[in-house]
């Protein structure tokens, strides 16, 4: 029974988190809010006042914003699409009976932990790179002609790098996942000879499916925002300018704050029509 | 007859397993290889997998050239102030939110993770006008804070994870026995709390030493950490690929053994407790 003297207590101790994160969130959301209906160029002119919704209109009618939105959708897309499918296969794999699990699990989680300046820089330079990447050794080994990867095939591989940071945390999660997957149903299954395959669809598939959700939100969150990967890589050339990285050039390359921030509000909303579906879900859990 | 089945199936597993986990530690375990070759050895073609003479001469040249101990001291001061500061702003709340719920509770702990969903951004340069007005761009106490108020929601959320695991009954015990609030806090529950704010304590350091849009975007000569180092190697310093290997091991050696201890936090502190 929790009394009214610790219920305040709790307040109390409540209120610097709650706080901060207030000021965190409102203070620079209105601040875009403000100048996203301005013209306002520090560099030529500063705050030039006010234009209704020209910047919205602009950020969208601009040549670079449809590119941009399918960039954005191919990066996240693809790297959703390889780091599910074959999370989902590694982390049956992993679940098997085998020697040294411990020492795999340890590789495999491994690119997580690098940081995304580093992966960028070590995949273009030492793997991609058109005379000496492994790569085109590996390509000349064969006879082919060399690729410069990051300028021919620049999407895919942006979407090999990142995919390659985001794998590990698929395969952890779906891997915690499986684990609580009750073994006897599957035994049950056998017994009664149920094939792999349809163990596989009807059992295993449908237990995974809420980690899958959770890690398809959680990862479209964190990709739709990517920017050091494509930073140290292309700078946003080469058709890689995604909706996050547009922004970014809009208000610190051109320094045209009024069309950035609107960009800026589309950039909220698009990610919090994610966010209301994770949240739905982890409030769930929280009743439970 | 069935056992050598199983046998042969585990034998199968295990092949399949540590070539694929091979293939994909492959580029980490090729950077600190490199690391140690000189750079015509790096580039060399056949591609020298182990039979090379070993040098140190990269790690020497980059301590050297670039003031690497500043960048690292950067880092480490980032990582851990924001984190620090993170938790005792959060063990606070986590406790009031475990041990007193209220009817509000989890609306404020999903309205804490909502903050966590803004893209950076949209935010990006409210930030940047603030760090300017208030004289702290490019200095460390502006990302301690700003990294420290990104991770603050998971913070917040793996503590309460973590202390709503903790039972209740031996809170109102002590309460019986007479403790006040602080000897409740600094006896009973701090104890028991001390490894989840440790596994807290890990993970967090990890987002914040890894962080890299703020950390690039708001820094420039003095309080550049380790992300920001790497990036300088864009171009064209990129090109030497001993040296470079030997930045990048220095920068993610730390990180990759801290990583290990935290494997398992990292499911439930990432999914906000959504998979355990």
């Amino acid at each position: 029974m929790a009394t009214q003297h610790s219920r305040s207590a709790a307040r109390i101790m409540m209120a610097p988190a709650v706080v901060l994160l207030l000021g965190w969130m409102l203070i620079p959301l209105i601040m875009t809010l403000i100048f996203s209906f301005k013209k306002y160029l520090p560099m030529r002119g500063g705050d030039l006042g006010w234009v209704g919704f020209e910047n919205y209109v602009r950020f969208v009618s601009s040549s670079a914003f449809w590119p941009s939105v399918s960039a954005t959708l191919i990066i996240v897309g693809g790297v959703l699409a390889i780091t599910i499918v074959f999370g989902i296969l590694l982390a049956i794999l992993l679940n098997q009976p085998m020697w040294g699990q411990g020492v795999v699990r340890i590789l495999v989680i491994a690119p997580f932990f690098v940081m995304p300046t580093v992966s960028a820089l070590v995949w273009k330079n030492m793997f991609m790179d058109p005379t000496n990447g492994l790569f085109a050794h590996l390509w000349r080994f064969f006879g082919a002609e060399p690729v410069s990867w990051l300028s021919e095939a620049s999407l895919p591989s942006i979407v090999l790098i990142v995919s390659w940071q985001w794998l590990p945390f698929a395969t952890l999660i779906l891997l915690t996942a499986i684990q609580s997957l009750d073994s006897e149903q599957l035994e049950a299954a056998e017994m009664d000879g149920a094939p792999p395959l349809k163990r596989f669809a009807f059992i295993t598939l449908p237990h995974l499916s809420r980690a899958v959700t959770i890690v398809l939100l959680i990862q479209t969150i964190f990709l739709l925002a990517i920017f050091a990967e494509i930073f140290v890589t292309t700078g946003g050339a080469f058709g890689t300018r995604t909706l996050t990285y547009l922004i970014f050039q809009r208000v610190l390359e051109s320094q045209n704050i009024g069309l950035g921030s609107a960009g800026g509000v589309y950039a909220i909303i698009l990610a919090n029509i994610v966010a209301i579906f994770l949240m739905r879900i982890v409030g769930k859990n929280l009743d439970a | 007859m069935a056992r050598s089945v199983k046998t042969q199936r585990k034998i199968i597993n295990t092949a399949a397993a540590w070539g694929i986990g091979l293939l994909i530690f492959f580029p980490i375990l090729w950077t600190i290889l490199t690391s140690f070759k000189t750079e015509a050895t790096a580039i060399a073609d056949p591609p020298v997998f182990l039979a090379f003479n070993w040098t140190m001469e990269n790690y020497t040249a980059v301590l050297e050239r670039s003031n690497y101990a500043k960048f690292l001291w950067n880092s480490i001061i980032i990582a851990g102030g924001s984190t620090i500061l993170g938790i005792i702003i959060a063990v606070p709340a986590a406790w009031s939110m475990a041990f007193v719920p209220s009817r509000r509770t989890k609306d404020i702990l999903l309205w804490m993770l909502s903050t966590k969903m803004l893209p950076a951004v949209g935010v990006l340069y409210p930030i940047y006008l603030i760090c300017i007005k208030l004289g702290i761009l490019d200095s460390r106490i502006a990302l301690v804070i700003i990294l420290m108020l990104m991770n603050l929601p998971i913070i917040v959320w793996m503590l309460y994870t973590y202390f709503r695991e903790i039972p209740g009954e031996i809170l109102e015990a002590a309460r019986m026995d007479g403790a006040s609030l602080k000897e409740e806090i600094l006896y009973v529950l701090t104890p028991m709390a001390i490894p989840g704010i440790a596994s807290t304590l890990l993970l967090n350091f990890i987002l914040a030493w890894n962080e890299a849009f703020w950390t690039l975007n708001l820094t420039a000569a003095n309080a550049a950490p380790l992300t920001a180092f790497i990036a300088s190697y864009s171009s064209p310093e990129g090109l030497f690929f001993a040296k470079l290997s030997a930045a990048s091991t220095m920068a993610i050696a730390p990180i990759l053994i801290l990583g290990w201890f935290s494997q398992k936090q990292l499911v439930s502190g990432l999914t906000f407790g959504a998979v355990k």
